[in-house]
């Protein structure tokens, strides 16, 4: 406050909001100018990171992920709905066949008539597989660029709004820092707007359940959460969070059993619109169900970093066990890790509770269930987003091991200069000068531990470097990426602890006035 | 919070490399996207100043871009050219380069062009060392994120962050009194490109008066002293040339007076409308029944060739554009000479650069970066400034629009004009409510009031504040800038809609028009501000 005093001595009264910082003319005009202002720049970066190429590109016979999307563009335009998702002459599903739920088909159908007025070639039926063409490009990148601005962004200051109606307290300077955090989350844009995905649907979906949890409009959360799992079908790994804390709440009302049967019938009503054209008969639900559970695919996916791809260098877990053994394994851990946090909502139901429990099932999906990929890091990293004015380092943690475990994948992509700047821009914002003051509060961490931490990002520079420099051994050939998940997995699975921990303290710490300071 | 502010007062250097980085990111992002051919200019010159000896490098003709930048820039190129040989022989191979289109060469100039912005950010710094800190963040926020410069340099493909830090360091040096130095560094900025020599005359009467008139033994050192670093600056770069008796051959490399009035796009300036009225004249003389050849150049072309391109109106040639542009310049030279003062220095600058955008031979839109940054020192100054800048610098950015004019860059160029208004909007509205309750604050003759009531006459003055005018456009300028977006929705969807592939040029041509309307307006602004009396 030293400088403003100097200023002018008179204006004495300066809030607490009206703060230095190098974003003091962002936060002038008040939360919605600010954050037009991220939005844009958000926009911008989204932009600049779709110029890179995207995965698969130029890479026949399979190409990739954007390869399968446009492919399902191209299938739900020229078929009829039944069609979509069984086999057939016209609908090779070994073919990037559709499995995603209705919602995402829906959303293909819909993309695919905007591709089909400007570029009509680029989604006929056969004639249209591997098409890649600069228009093609530039219009499927816009499909990703729309849907984040239609979904995500709304959906962040929807959160936003809600999240700082309680915290009066706040500095704005804090609120601008948060909505940056969000909005610029370098992990989202890569997959999203560099490998390409629709990520930013689903999540939007997602934080606006959340919002709409946190402004205890449960009807309207539940209507949102179940469109996200209809979107795509991993957003199953907030489902437990969701499921106790909305069961926690209801068992605090005056008639439980009514409000329960109320949003069953709101989750029950979603879905029976979202997949009605599949519930006229059995075969067709069937079908479609079958599609969402890629059992076949295996326990994990190259070297993701969880739980049984990192122990599988000691217990080859596929070889010992079947299919369906493991199923049952990685199922009963999952529930098994999820529990507590679901105890601690459904017996002691807060705002903020829920977030760490969002992280928490998020995370014990990551690291123990069935079939894991390594953009589902984005799962878990959603829910920290949302925590990161309480727990910044830790967020920073988990972002920056996010990427990391997500380097070989963007390697391949050929995404590693849009990898290193968005990386730059992360740690740039999140050391905005001025821009928050939790910092400084937060900053008691032994110098053991502080040591220690440089020591681990120093190695993963080094296994960057390394990784992008050294061809691995002959014997070896993914030395690398098995290091890396190395690395990785024990900073997952501690910030799992971590976050589990915050969960139960914070019951512990607050039973009595929790309920009115946190929403 | 205390220490905080503190570090924000004391140590600089982080915070303003903060907002490098943050633009240097983004600006790695853009590094796939669309460049024009000035990249393949500036990488023939990187081969051609590597392999070719200094005395061929004004004669070689191996690629059509030949080297017609002054020679300093050709030892920047020189300079620069070390190190892409480290990295990728073929960059620097005068023949097999030709052309050269790997991502080393891509990677390489683009870093290049990033880093070389370190030197606007050192312009930049210097001239806001002594500044406040909102008014140095909101200067930061409109050099180091303009968004001109990103789409000229990191798009486009140029070094003007480059010069325009040599331009942005003479005039801090100006501003501080240090009238040898700022004179150094302009003529060192002019053997980079001679084009900012527009204002030479500004320079030169400022550093006569205000450096060398102090009495006869005194002022003539000191003229004696400038004139000899002047002319070792310049001896230092074209000494070899001279040297190798290729003088004449530099020169006509440099100004090369075939290219004809105006660019491919008309750059939005006065001969936009004398190009209009010469059209009108021919078709309203036709129709009256005059027999009016239709000349054979056409200005939509882009190449103008010697014949007049006029069919009514006078030839134009480059000796009436030099006398116009020193006839628009007149005004502020007589008030640098009749009272030279340093705070004035940068509108003068600015204004000799709008004069020579406005009236010049052959302009470039990019030229209006010229005097749009130097601007935004001002703009940091005065409500009334600000407000101009506004204006001045959405037309600016968005007259540099058809440079991009790929589909893939549409949302880029789209979205950094946004994002700059949205800033500008914001930090203005910041700056400019704060100053005005400053004013209104010192105004306030009454006694302090009592603690308790403070806050009642803090809000009061505020309300006091916002009847005197925080920063509003008027209802002109607000017209103005709409009138932008129906022009932009015309040419980009509307006239391919309605009238299909007829009248390719009208788009265009509306831009052109629209703006100079902005860009005459604000040469009209700079105008009566310089010859408001003092």
């Amino acid at each position: 406050m030293g400088k403003k005093k100097e200023e002018k001595v008179m204006d004495d009264k300066v809030d607490v909001d009206r703060d230095d910082g190098a974003s003091w003319w962002l936060v002038q005009k008040g939360i919605g100018a600010s954050f037009i202002c991220i939005a844009l720049f958000a926009l911008l970066v989204r932009v600049a990171v779709s110029l890179h190429p995207y995965s698969g590109a130029g890479n026949p016979p399979k190409f990739g992920d954007y390869e399968a999307q446009r492919h399902w563009m191209e299938i739900t335009l020229n078929l009829p709905v039944t069609e979509w998702y069984r086999n057939s002459t016209t609908n090779d599903l070994s073919y990037w066949g559709l499995d995603y739920p209705p919602l995402t088909a829906y959303q293909s159908y819909v993309h695919g008539l905007f591709l089909r007025f400007f570029d009509p070639e680029s989604v006929s039926l056969f004639t249209s597989r591997g098409y890649e063409s600069y228009l093609g490009k530039l219009l499927m990148r816009w499909t990703v660029l729309s849907s984040d601005a239609l979904i995500f962004f709304p959906a962040v200051l929807y959160f936003v709004c809600v999240y700082y109606t309680s915290h009066n307290s706040s500095r704005r300077n804090d609120i601008v820092w948060h909505i940056s955090m969000l909005l610029l989350n370098p992990c989202l844009i890569l997959i999203d707007h560099g490998h390409f995905q629709y990520n930013c649907i689903s999540l939007g979906l997602t934080v606006g359940a959340i919002a709409a949890v946190l402004s205890q409009k449960d009807l309207v959360a539940s209507f949102l959460f179940t469109l996200a799992l209809n979107h795509k079908q991993m957003s199953a790994y907030f489902a437990p969070a969701f499921f106790s804390h909305l069961l926690g709440k209801c068992l605090r009302c005056k008639s439980p059993l009514l409000e329960v049967i109320k949003l069953g019938l709101v989750v029950i009503g979603t879905f029976a619109v979202v997949w009605w054209p599949y519930l006229h008969s059995a075969d067709d639900f069937f079908g479609v169900l079958s599609r969402l559970a890629p059992f076949e695919r295996g326990l994990y996916e190259d070297y993701v970093a969880n739980f049984w791809c990192t122990t599988s260098i000691l217990i080859k877990w596929k070889r010992l066990f079947t299919v369906q053994s493991l199923k049952l394994v990685s199922f009963t851990a999952t529930v098994l890790t999820c529990l507590p946090s679901v105890v601690q909502q459904v017996l002691a139901p807060s705002g903020k509770g829920f977030l760490y429990g969002l992280m928490n099932s998020s995370f014990s999906f990551y690291l123990f269930s069935f079939q894991v990929h390594e953009k589902s890091i984005l799962l878990p990293l959603l829910p920290a987003s949302l925590l990161a004015l309480e727990e910044p380092r830790p967020f920073r943690w988990l972002t920056h091991h996010a990427l990391f475990s997500m380097f070989p994948l963007l390697c391949r992509d050929k995404l590693i200069l849009p990898y290193m700047a968005m990386y730059a821009l992360f740690t740039l914002l999140y050391l905005t000068p001025g821009g928050r003051s939790r910092l400084k509060k937060t900053d008691h961490s032994s110098s053991i531990a502080s040591i220690m931490i440089s020591f681990l990002y120093l190695c993963s520079s080094i296994l960057h470097i390394v990784y992008l420099t050294i061809r691995p051994p002959e014997k070896f050939p993914y030395l690398f990426e098995a290091m890396i998940m190395l690395m990785c997995f024990p900073q997952f699975a501690l910030c799992a602890f971590y976050s589990n921990a915050k969960q139960w303290l914070l019951s512990k710490h607050s039973t009595v006035d929790k309920e009115k300071k946190l929403i | 919070m205390e220490d905080q502010s503190a570090g924000r007062r004391g140590n600089l250097l982080p915070q303003v490399l903060w907002f490098f980085f943050i633009a240097a990111c983004v600006k790695l992002l853009l590094v796939p996207s669309y460049h024009s051919t000035d990249f393949e200019v500036h990488r023939h010159w990187l081969a051609l100043s590597h392999s070719l000896p200094v005395s061929d490098w004004y004669l070689d003709e191996t690629s059509p871009w030949t080297l017609d930048y002054p020679p300093f820039f050709a030892y920047f190129e020189r300079f620069l050219s070390i190190f892409a040989h480290l990295i990728d022989p073929e960059i620097v191979d005068i023949q097999n380069g030709l052309n050269y289109k790997a991502n080393s060469v891509i990677y390489f100039q683009r870093i290049s062009v990033i880093l070389s912005d370190l030197w606007l950010l050192f312009g930049v710094y210097r001239l806001s060392k002594k500044l406040e800190v909102k008014r140095r963040d909101l200067m930061w926020v409109l050099i180091i994120w303009s968004p001109g410069l990103v789409i000229v340099d990191h798009l486009h493909f140029q070094y003007n962050g480059f010069l325009l830090g040599w331009l942005l360091l003479s005039i801090s040096f100006l501003q501080e009194g240090r009238d040898l130095m700022g004179g150094f560094v302009f003529a060192v900025l002019l053997c980079f490109k001679h084009l900012f020599a527009v204002a030479a005359p500004v320079y030169f009467v400022y550093l006569l008066r205000h450096y060398c008139w102090k009495g006869m033994v005194r002022g003539f050192s000191r003229l004696s002293v400038m004139g000899a670093l002047v002319v070792a600056v310049f001896a230092a770069a074209y000494g070899p040339f001279v040297y190798h008796g290729q003088i004449q051959q530099v020169l006509r490399r440099m100004f090369p007076f075939g290219r004809g009035l105006c660019h491919g796009y008309w750059a939005p300036n006065f001969w936009v409308f004398y190009i209009l009225l010469d059209k009108e004249l021919a078709f309203f003389l036709r129709k009256v029944g005059f027999n009016i050849q239709v000349p054979s150049a056409s200005f939509t072309g882009g190449l103008v060739g010697d014949s007049s391109p006029f069919a009514v109106l006078p030839q134009i040639t480059p000796v009436t554009t030099f006398i116009m542009v020193l006839l628009a310049l007149s005004p502020c030279l007589i008030k640098a000479w009749r009272n030279p003062i340093p705070g004035m220095i940068a509108r003068w600058i600015a204004y000799a650069y709008t004069c020579g955008f406005l009236f010049g031979w052959h302009v470039h839109e990019k030229a209006s970066l010229h005097f749009v940054i130097p601007l935004a020192i001002v703009a940091v100054q005065s409500l009334e400034d600000a407000r101009h800048y506004f204006v001045l610098s959405i037309v600016s950015c968005y007259s540099l629009f058809p440079l991009l004019y790929e589909a893939q860059e549409y949302p880029i160029k789209v979205l950094l004009l946004l994002l700059h208004c949205a800033l500008m909007w914001i930090g203005f509205s910041a700056q400019y409510a704060e100053d005005a309750v400053a004013r209104a604050t010192a105004t306030a003759t009454a006694p302090a009031p009592a603690p308790a009531k403070k806050k009642v006459a803090q809000s009061k003055l505020k309300a006091a504040a916002s009847d005197e005018g925080g920063f509003v456009i008027g209802w002109i300028g607000k017209i103005y800038l709409f009138g932008l977006l129906v022009v932009e929705i015309w040419g980009q969807f509307l006239h391919p809609y309605l009238l299909g592939d007829k009248l390719p040029f009208v788009p265009l041509m509306l831009m052109s028009i629209y703006c100079s309307l902005g860009i005459m307006y604000s040469w009209i602004w700079q105008l009566r501000w310089i010859i408001k009396p003092t």
